[in-house]
């Protein structure tokens, strides 16, 4: 009859056997993320690039993008200040130095942060980072929200306003397809200078540091894109400050992610708490209000039966006062009737007298 | 053939109707060019400012203002207020129609609106803020509908129905809170994730209490408001307990309203105080937001609290007005002003006319039906088949 | 043990849909719990 103990301890341990079959990642709590081991990223070293265009070419051929007004040869565009757009992946833009002739060219397109800004702010997961490196989007998920850009600290992601139905965010791929491939991404490929150069984020690094040892003349110390917004795939040197280049200095070393999850944080506890507290406080209201009415019910009756009280009193009191007066009017009564009887009897004792004996004396 | 009401009497070309039937026609032919042309045709929106008013104004201060709903349901049930019970139902009702319209807006400002569940039921994003603010205004709708019945169900004679509705009130009244407390307080989380975008006199780590306290007085301030306005247009509308409750209200509410903004004022400073941005204040930035925070909200506290010692209706009423404009100008200075402050101004935002428009028809559309539901449905009055 | 998360976007991910799942048991269990923890209180009078 019943469980016995072994039993018991034997459903326990299989219970706990089970457990550990979970996912192995599932199981985790690290709390230090050193991203995808062996993902790539591309290099842009900004003192070789020549602003030949060659790169934003092979980017829109790669991704059958419609061809622009103005050719890739077309230098021109270089006088101003472009930003990607949602048929143009990628820019190169032109930087001239205040104290030299000779201008600075910087590539521009998604630096494929190790923790995205744009991923942690999709809110249908629609954009991903994966096992290459590379942060992908999803066109078959996306509701068109554009929170991803305004997350994008870099201003990257842009999107087709003018489509009516099927509005797509859309931003450089790393060429993911053609990576799983084996290939090199477009815009490396078809770079005459190798100011692009891919190959895994760790190695890069590397071989950039030891570019800028070196050369310590042509290059600030800094790798951008090491640390910037927590790292990101894109790393870029160059001989110019960054912040002189188009490139924000000021964007700290936290990941977005790490912004807004403290708020996140917080959901949960409101949830288990809030409603403890407020039924609570529904609680102590209503139990505040029955005592008060409780109170007041037994004021009332107290008022009422003090009231009785004292109307008792005074009935006793009346009844007194009253059963007195009757009793003083009774003793008025009864001597003024002994008081007519005493005169009657003196009168009618002096008349016998004043009369003589006409009248029969019967009394004696 | 008889007359129904009285109402047909009257010509239906009234001010109101004329001024509200064409902003909603003008509505209804940009919602065509919205959804044949896509944004890029309506709004003036782009790659640096996806954000706009439909954001900015729609869902920012639509939430923001609607939260007048769970103040006062809670006053009510929670804390127990009866005092303000009859200010409820026209609270849930603002409440139900301000969040409907935000989902409406959201179908303008959104690419694929059909897709809005995907979040919810396909795929969610739960790294995401914007994951949070949907689930919540999704319930949160779900409630406010239900809160929203037993108006609607005794005007329909549903008798069973209604009443065991009414029994889910306090239940409805709790989740409303945490609901609303989680929502609110996300919209402002929503631009922590842009630090590098927002103005440090306006970006910080308390944006999501800023928020949440904020919509107290909010709410507070637009009951406030829209019983005023409800006074002069819907009196006959309202029985005898709502007529006589409705000063104690407006004072009770401007009372608790002042108090709640200075130590939203508290707040803001501690937040300044935290980063160390003082020196901010001394630039044109932070003269503006001192304009937000004193002329907005510190002298509306104080005429609050006057109205309140001196028993002042007239300026509660005109506090309410300078409280609720000052809650706008601080969703609208947080989404559009002081957000991307860095750009140089040719790139900066200016709404289109044709997102104004937009705007002004969501609202339109929202006051018709308020209209529509409370000349035929008890919310200024009781049923009398349910008077207790 | 070296299952980990490589990013702190999955961590955040997973945690914070268990998480999400947790907070709707936790509504409903708080709400039984307080039917049962009323449940011989004298019945309220309705509204």
């Amino acid at each position: 009859m019943g469980i016995s103990r072994r039993q018991f301890l034997g459903w326990l341990g299989a219970a706990g056997a089970g457990a550990t079959a979970v996912s192995r990642a599932e199981a985790a709590s690290n709390k230090q993320f050193g991203g995808y081991p062996d993902s790539f990223g591309i290099l842009h070293d900004t003192t070789r690039c020549i602003g030949c265009r060659k790169c934003e070419e092979a980017c829109n051929k790669v991704n059958e993008l419609p061809v622009p007004e103005q050719p890739f040869d077309d230098l021109s565009v270089l006088d101003q200040s472009r930003r990607t757009r949602s048929d143009v992946f990628t820019v190169v833009n032109q930087f001239r130095k205040e104290n030299s002739q000779l201008p600075v060219f910087v590539k521009n397109q998604c630096n494929h942060c190790l923790e995205p800004a744009c991923a942690s702010a999709c809110f249908v997961r629609a954009l991903r980072k994966v096992k290459t490196g590379a942060v992908i989007y999803d066109e078959s998920l996306c509701v068109g929200c554009r929170y991803c850009m305004v997350a994008c600290p870099f201003n990257i992601p842009a999107y087709e306003y003018n489509e009516a139905l099927t509005p797509r965010v859309t931003k450089c791929t790393m060429c993911h397809p053609r990576i799983e491939k084996g290939l090199l991404p477009g815009c490396v490929e078809s770079c005459p200078k190798e100011a692009l150069t891919f190959g895994t984020r760790e190695r890069l690094v590397k071989i950039a540091r030891r570019r800028i040892q070196k050369y310590p003349n042509a290059y600030i110390d800094h790798i951008y894109g090491e640390q910037e917004m927590g790292g990101t795939s894109w790393l870029t040197i160059s001989g110019t400050t960054f912040s002189e280049i188009g490139m924000r200095e000021d964007l700290g070393t936290q990941t977005a992610s790490s912004f807004t999850a403290g708020p996140l944080a917080a959901v949960p506890v409101v949830v288990a708490l809030w409603p403890v507290l407020l039924t609570g406080i529904y609680a102590i209201s209503k139990r505040k209000d029955k005592i008060a009415d409780e109170e007041r019910i037994h004021a009332v009756a107290q008022t009422v039966a003090d009231a009785n009280e004292e109307m008792q009193v005074k009935l006793a009191k009346m009844k007194d006062s009253m059963a007195k007066e009757k009793e003083a009017a009774i003793n008025l009564e009864v001597k003024r009737a002994l008081e007519d009887a005493a005169r009657e009897a003196a009168e009618s004792q002096q008349v016998s007298e004043g009369t003589g004996s006409e009248t029969p004396k019967e009394e004696k | 053939m008889p007359q129904e009401t009285a109402q047909v009497n009257k010509s239906i070309f009234t001010p109101f109707n004329v001024i509200a039937g064409m902003i909603i026609f003008c509505g209804l032919i940009i919602t065509v060019l919205r959804f044949t042309g896509g944004l890029g045709a309506v709004t003036n929106l782009d790659d640096n400012n996806p954000w706009g008013i439909w954001i900015g104004f729609d869902l920012l201060c639509g939430v923001a203002l609607a939260a007048g709903g769970y103040v006062t349901s809670a006053s009510c049930y929670i804390f127990g207020l009866k005092r303000y019970h009859s200010a409820v139902r026209p609270a849930i009702l603002t409440a139900f129609l301000g969040y409907a319209l935000v989902v409406m807006a959201l179908h303008y400002d959104v690419g694929r609106p059909w897709r809005l569940p995907y979040p919810i039921f396909l795929s969610p994003g739960t790294t995401s803020l914007l994951f949070e603010v949907g689930l919540c205004v999704f319930l949160y709708l779900t409630v406010l509908f239900i809160e929203f019945s037993p108006a609607a169900l005794e005007w329909l004679g549903l008798k069973k129905i209604r009443n065991l509705v009414v029994r889910l009130t306090l239940v409805l009244t709790i989740f409303g809170v945490i609901l609303s407390t989680l929502h609110q307080s996300s919209l402002g989380a929503l631009y922590m994730i842009a630090p590098s975008k927002l103005h440090p006199l306006w970006y910080s780590g308390y944006l999501p209490v800023f928020f949440f306290v904020s919509s107290v007085f909010a709410g507070l301030s637009m009951v406030i408001f829209e019983g005023s306005l409800a006074h002069r247009h819907l009196h006959h509308k309202m029985d005898e307990t709502h007529l006589k409750e409705s000063e104690g209200v407006a004072l009770g509410f401007g009372k608790a309203a002042a108090f709640v903004m200075m130590g939203y004022v508290g707040v803001k400073f501690i937040g300044i105080a935290m980063d160390n941005n003082w020196h901010y204040l001394a630039t044109g930035w932070g003269l503006w937001f001192l304009l937000e925070l004193v002329g907005f909200v510190v002298v509306p506290a104080f005429l609050y609290a006057i109205a309140a010692r001196d028993r002042n209706l007239r300026l509660v009423r005109w506090a309410s007005i300078l409280a609720v404009l000052g809650v706008v100008l601080n969703r609208l200075n947080i989404s559009v002003v002081a957000f991307n402050w860095h750009l140089p101004s040719a790139d900066r935002y200016f709404p289109s006319w044709m997102e104004i428009a937009i705007s002004l028809f969501v609202v339109t559309i929202g006051v018709v039906v308020y209209r529509f539901v409370t000349t035929r449905m008890p919310i200024f009055y009781e049923h009398p088949d349910y008077e207790h | 043990m070296d299952a980990l998360f490589y990013t702190l976007h999955d961590f955040l991910l997973h945690s914070k849909s268990i998480t999400y799942m947790l907070m709707g048991a936790i509504l409903l269990g708080l709400l039984l719990f307080w039917l049962f923890l009323s449940g011989r209180d004298e019945k309220k009078r309705t509204f």
